[in-house]
């Protein structure tokens, strides 16, 4: 059995399919990439997948367990962590506190959530913030901190839902980095991102959909020159 | 830091001990007490409403809970009423878990709507349940003691325990997890936080103290009714006052909040002493709204939330250039 596998999962909202049949699976300590043109569902999976929404049929499996049942707290307590496209930072907290919160979740000692945090903060080189209120970050501090906060609760699975939107290409150079010391630290990432320039440099497969369904996958190059995936992002000729 | 704030509470603790052996008047006794019970209740609300961010319009609840179960110890089991200070926090409790069953499916106003519309509902059961609760008669039992002293320090004793328990819990797990749901309930999920769980967890403990706060009333006062103890303007709305007044989501502002609405309470009850037209005091609800309005829009967070800011007015440098931005 793979590391992560979805067999047949389906969502519909009313009458729009928004994932349709996909089955995909992830092996341990690769990076994926789940790419598509604007509305194909990719966000959706993410949400399947931490169960924010009910699933309408198919399943999940992550390491060798079924997750489709599970509420969204203890689909983390499982070791899925995720970032959200629009950033939710706990404002009035400061950014130790943010992912001093998401240490707890492996301990119930403030001392050892403490450190924990500090060391996330540091492996994401956000140590000369700590006490910064989080509501002041900017965007891109904010999307580190994200990232920092799903961290902290130790995840082997790291859904990153466009952590690079809306940086700036300096910011984008050490967030790929940040990203491959990650995976380096032996955690599997999916990633959902509109940046071919990122996707196609950190990937190792890419699962490309639109409508909800898979249109191809394979490695960056293979996916990058599939007749399917350049009419799903520039329309039939 | 830590050591400054903890040697501040025991000075003021201490202060609150010599004032009763000082002030022999039964009178401001009396005001201290009731402003100490409300610094329980304030205190309670504030966990549940200022850290965790679910807004109760139903504190009575918890309230006339604790009270009639003191109260019904007398009547029904012919024990004392004192018995109530041990049966009035875990009933609370059970009610508040009751509560938050039915209420935690919902969120926002919807949540806050629903807690006003089950306190309604203990009220007129208490009003209707005449075999158990008396009705509208009400319970009335003989106080213990005549002196005002041992209820100021029971009151005493119950206030610092409940801010003292409510400042550890706040630095603990259970803190980071409250102000976390209240901040934003989906990112607390991804964290791994069950929100039903944690908000559960701080009613309870809201409830158990406003419980006991009850039981308190009971014994102190000797009577109750149903429209004093479940009452929607004296306990609920009073409740949110005084956080609200003294500060919404920090350790020490509803302890400032309760003296200020006891103390203004007490005012235009008195028409101010005597000193004002007798239809100041039946003004008062006009004036807590207007309160109300004014503390939102120029003390949004309370007293003890906008303390560096007015001490900047009343010293009358520049205001400072505040981070805040809205919240």
């Amino acid at each position: 059995m793979s590391f992560f596998e979805t067999k047949r999962l389906t969502k519909a909202f009313g009458g729009l399919v928004a994932v349709n049949d996909l089955s995909f699976t992830v092996e341990e300590s690769e990076i994926c990439g789940l790419i598509g043109p604007n509305g194909s569902g990719k966000t959706t999976v993410f949400n399947l997948v931490t169960a924010y929404y009910p699933i309408t049929s198919g399943t999940i499996h992550f390491r060798g367990r079924e997750t489709n049942a599970l509420p969204t707290w203890k689909v983390c307590k499982e070791g899925i962590g995720r970032t959200f496209q629009i950033v939710k930072p706990l404002r009035r907290m400061t950014v130790l506190e943010n992912v001093m919160t998401s240490a707890f979740c492996r301990t119930s000692n403030s001392t050892v959530a403490r450190d924990r945090a500090v060391e996330v903060l540091h492996f994401c080189e956000m140590a000369n913030k700590l006490d910064y209120p989080a509501k002041s970050l900017t965007i891109g501090d904010r999307k580190r901190m994200e990232i920092a906060r799903a961290l902290a609760t130790e995840p082997k699975l790291l859904l990153l839902d466009e952590t690079m939107a809306g940086l700036t290409p300096q910011e984008q150079a050490e967030g790929v980095q940040l990203i491959r010391k990650i995976r380096d630290s032996g955690i599997t990432i999916i990633i959902v991102e509109h940046i071919m320039q990122v996707i196609m440099n950190i990937c190792d497969r890419i699962l490309c959909i639109n409508y909800g369904q898979e249109i191809a996958r394979g490695t960056p190059s293979e996916v990058a020159n599939n007749q399917a995936v350049i009419e799903a992002y520039l329309g039939k000729e | 830091m830590k050591k400054r704030s903890t040697l501040i509470a025991l000075g003021l603790l201490a202060l609150f001990v010599v004032f009763p052996l000082v002030e022999r008047s039964d009178y401001y006794r009396h005001i201290f007490i009731i402003a100490l019970m409300w610094v329980v209740i304030g205190s309670s609300w504030n966990l549940l409403a200022g850290y965790t961010g679910q807004i109760s319009f139903g504190h009575a609840i918890f309230f006339g809970v604790g009270a009639y179960s003191a109260g019904i110890c007398t009547t029904k089991l012919g024990i004392s009423a004192w018995w109530g200070m041990l049966l009035g926090g875990p009933m609370a409790m059970l009610s508040g878990l009751f509560l938050g069953w039915i209420c935690f499916r919902l969120r926002g106003s919807y949540f806050n709507l629903a807690t006003l519309a089950i306190a309604e509902v203990f009220r007129l059961v208490a009003i209707y349940w005449r075999n158990f609760t008396e009705g509208m008669q009400g319970i009335l039992i003989i106080t213990s003691f005549r002196s005002k002293l041992p209820y100021y320090f029971l009151a005493l004793g119950l206030a610092a325990l409940c801010v003292f328990s409510i400042s550890r819990i706040m630095k603990s797990k259970w803190g980071f997890y409250f102000i976390a749901i209240r901040e934003d309930q989906e990112a607390a999920e991804a964290l791994g936080i069950s929100s039903f769980r944690y908000k559960s967890l701080s009613l309870m403990v809201s409830s158990f103290f406003t419980g006991l706060a009850g039981a308190f009333y009971m014994n102190y006062m000797g009577f109750i009714d149903p429209e004093v103890v479940f009452s929607l303007y004296f306990i609920s709305i009073m409740a949110i006052l005084v956080a609200m007044i003294g500060g919404a989501g920090t350790i020490w502002g509803p302890a400032v909040g309760a003296f200020v609405m006891v103390l203004l309470q007490e005012l235009f009850r008195s028409s101010f002493f005597g000193y004002a037209p007798k239809w100041v005091s039946d003004a008062h609800a006009l004036a807590f709204g207007l309160l109300v309005i004014l503390a939102i829009r120029y003390m949004a967070n309370g007293v003890v939330g906008d303390f560096p800011r007015i001490l900047n007015l009343l010293t009358r440098k520049k205001p400072m250039v505040s981070g805040a931005g809205g919240n």
